[in-house]
């Protein structure tokens, strides 16, 4: 079992000529993703590789190749018009890769989304990636996934590597894996991501990668107190940045003082989750929490719903 | 008198004086220029004063914090106003949220006269000093929205006793990655302002932030280079930057990087950790033996090599004939690191 991504996904990339676009398509092939459509305005009748046809918008994508997915990797320029063109046609889930992208554009695409029934990953995120079905909407590297009932969620790219690399090498597979994106604005929460895995039969535990900056894990710590039953680890990154240079007192009066690693940490392990030590010890925290079952943090944790 | 520095925080911090003559504003001016001004915004580093906002001292009966920034949790650009605060507001903002006033503005209408009224009853404002206020938050909004600035501040926004309103003191910070269509915004930079090292890395598609510890740490992807300063931590020792070299960086841009770290003087020992996805292990050991070869290296060097292509960096290393101490994962190069140091 998985989440968003898995055997019925059929991908539309959007920007698949460009330098990065063509080598993740390429591995994204290789991987086992059903690669159906690229759109390259202008190219409309090509074919990329031999293997996929081009078409000029996402519109023709959904109804030609029967589309129902997009992996984004046009231009920052240019993103925040791909996003709203594949909601557009109806793709019900974007996955934008494209970093960079300006603030107030993600302003005018979450505003534009509402209402439509698509789901935005990112932007400037890994992707998605289900290891069980192959497959695969981003730029991770495939090889170091295996399947299994882990989801992983993460802010981070790297970092998220390093995270499913030692769960694989300690036997513990992966139902899906999701970076959800390092900017401010992105388009899926990490209290949705957990919504979803928690509602996924197939996930059995849970590793989340969060961030100083933001109120995202502390609101996701909420819900998991009131709604996860499954065991949650979870690592905070940051916790020795310094105070960060800034200008003015915005960021604080608009976040109530929130953000810091610390607040973070506290409210994940009020709410039962098992902090990893170090960024070394998340997979051996996940192999700890499942064989004492429950939440993680507790010795004998909460019995299953 | 008021010491130009893009931090805030500059009040408490000694940086805003009131001269009552001339000469008075002579010698704060010079106290000002020689000082080192550190507040809780310049991230532990002191700042070197080299501007100085002269203005009339104002006979305020009243003042009030207003800014406008993207609230991540609405991903929309809200505008926030206080009638308490001024030096205080981050204080107001943690104990009494109740007491700082929102507006929500929808991107495809701006911010509406009524939203700009009802924030100007809010702060107990009447008559003509509503008129101006609106006027101050409906330009607020404008020009975030027009110049793509992640950050319009003004503090304090101050009320005469004659019922005008006057900026004090204004901050604006502007969104890099809009940078592209504002070619108007390269010429306001103020290179002073920023570390030297940072400009230079920044101008190489580097991040790198000097930090006060001594183990140098070269990492790709933001989430890592962090987690790598915090495991650093955690065995006991301090970082000394924070160095992503991105995903998908040259061989130029490696070595320039390491390079970075080389002529840092505070740093006892250099960690290279590197988690290759699609960044290929070859590229990072390539880079880091030319920036040695061409600058030499006196500080020991850990360097953990996982992922894409990373039999062929160590190769790469083994070849170069330099003294390197390898890793197998990310907690034994830091230990392994910090046990050098210490």
């Amino acid at each position: 079992m998985s989440i968003l991504v898995g055997k019925d996904t059929r991908v539309v990339i959007q920007g698949i000529s460009g330098g990065h676009g063509s080598f993740h398509a390429r591995q994204m092939l290789e991987y086992g993703t059903k690669v159906v459509a690229g759109v390259v305005p202008g190219k409309g009748g090509q074919s990329f590789d031999d293997k996929v046809p081009i078409y000029d918008t996402v519109t023709d994508a959904r109804n030609k190749a029967g589309a129902n997915a997009s992996v984004i990797f046009v231009p920052a320029a240019f993103a925040a018009d791909a996003i709203m063109e594949a909601a557009d046609a109806g793709i019900e889930l974007v996955v934008c890769i494209t970093e960079g992208i300006p603030v107030a554009d993600m302003v005018r695409v979450k505003r534009s989304l509402e209402g439509k029934p698509c789901r935005l990953v990112g932007p400037n995120t890994p992707g998605v990636i289900t290891p069980e079905h192959r497959c695969k909407l981003g730029i991770q590297a495939g090889w170091i996934h295996a399947p299994g009932g882990i989801g992983v969620i993460s802010r981070s790219g790297t970092l998220t590597y390093e995270a499913v690399y030692q769960l694989t090498r300690l036997g513990i597979g992966q139902s899906t894996c999701i970076g959800l994106g390092g900017d401010p604005i992105v388009g899926t929460t990490f209290m949705e991501a957990i919504g979803m895995f928690n509602a996924d039969k197939g996930t059995k535990g849970l590793v989340l990668i969060g961030e100083i900056g933001g109120d995202d894990e502390e609101r996701a710590a909420e819900y998991i107190k009131k709604e996860v039953r499954i065991p949650v680890v979870a690592f905070i990154a940051g916790q020795t940045a310094p105070p960060g240079k800034r200008m003015g007192h915005a960021g604080a009066v608009i976040s109530g003082g929130k953000g810091t690693a610390r607040g973070k940490i506290e409210a994940l392990t009020a709410a039962g989750v098992r902090m990893a030590a170090s960024p070394a010890e998340i997979g051996a925290a996940m192999k700890e929490a499942l064989e004492k079952g429950g939440k993680g943090a507790r010795a004998g944790g909460r019995t299953k719903k | 008198m008021k010491a130009q520095v893009h931090a805030g925080g500059r009040g408490k911090g000694g940086g805003v004086r009131r001269a009552n003559s001339p000469a008075e504003a002579a010698s704060c001016a010079r106290d000002i220029l020689a000082m080192k001004l550190t507040t809780a915004q310049t991230g532990g580093t002191a700042r070197s004063v080299r501007k100085i906002l002269v203005e009339k001292a104002a006979d305020l009966a009243g003042q009030f914090y207003a800014a406008i920034l993207v609230d991540r949790r609405s991903a929309r650009a809200t505008l926030v106003a206080s009638a308490e605060g001024g030096v205080e507001i981050e204080k107001v903002a943690a104990e009494t949220p109740e007491k700082i006033l929102k507006e929500t503005v929808d991107p495809v209408f701006g911010l509406m006269p009524f939203q700009a009224r009802r924030l100007a009853y809010g702060l107990g404002l009447s008559g003509d000093t509503v008129k101006s206020a609106v006027k101050v938050f409906s330009g607020m909004a404008k020009l975030f929205d027009a110049e793509d600035a992640s950050l319009v501040e003004i503090n304090p926004l101050g009320l005469l006793k004659d019922g005008s309103l006057v900026a004090l003191d204004a901050k604006i910070d502007i969104d890099d990655s809009a940078l592209y269509r504002h070619k108007d915004h390269p010429a306001l930079r103020d290179t002073e302002e920023e570390d030297s090292k940072e400009r230079e890395a920044k101008e190489l598609g580097i991040s790198y932030i000097s930090l006060d510890g001594d183990i140098g740490c070269l990492v790709n992807g933001a989430g890592l280079a962090m987690a790598t300063m915090d495991i650093i931590a955690h065995y006991g020792r301090k970082p000394a930057n924070f160095l992503d070299v991105g995903g998908g960086a040259s061989k130029e841009q490696v070595e320039a990087a390491f390079k970075i770290i080389l002529r840092d003087p505070n740093v006892k020992a250099i960690l290279v950790n590197i988690f290759g996805g699609i960044m290929r292990c070859d590229v990072i050991a390539d880079g880091v033996v030319s920036a040695v070869k061409s600058l030499g290296i006196s500080v020991p060097l850990v360097v953990r090599l996982e992922g894409t292509n990373a039999e062929q960096g160590k190769a790469v290393l083994d070849k170069s004939g330099l003294e390197i101490i390898s890793a197998s994962d990310m907690g034994e190069a830091a230990r392994k690191a910090v046990e050098l140091v210490s």
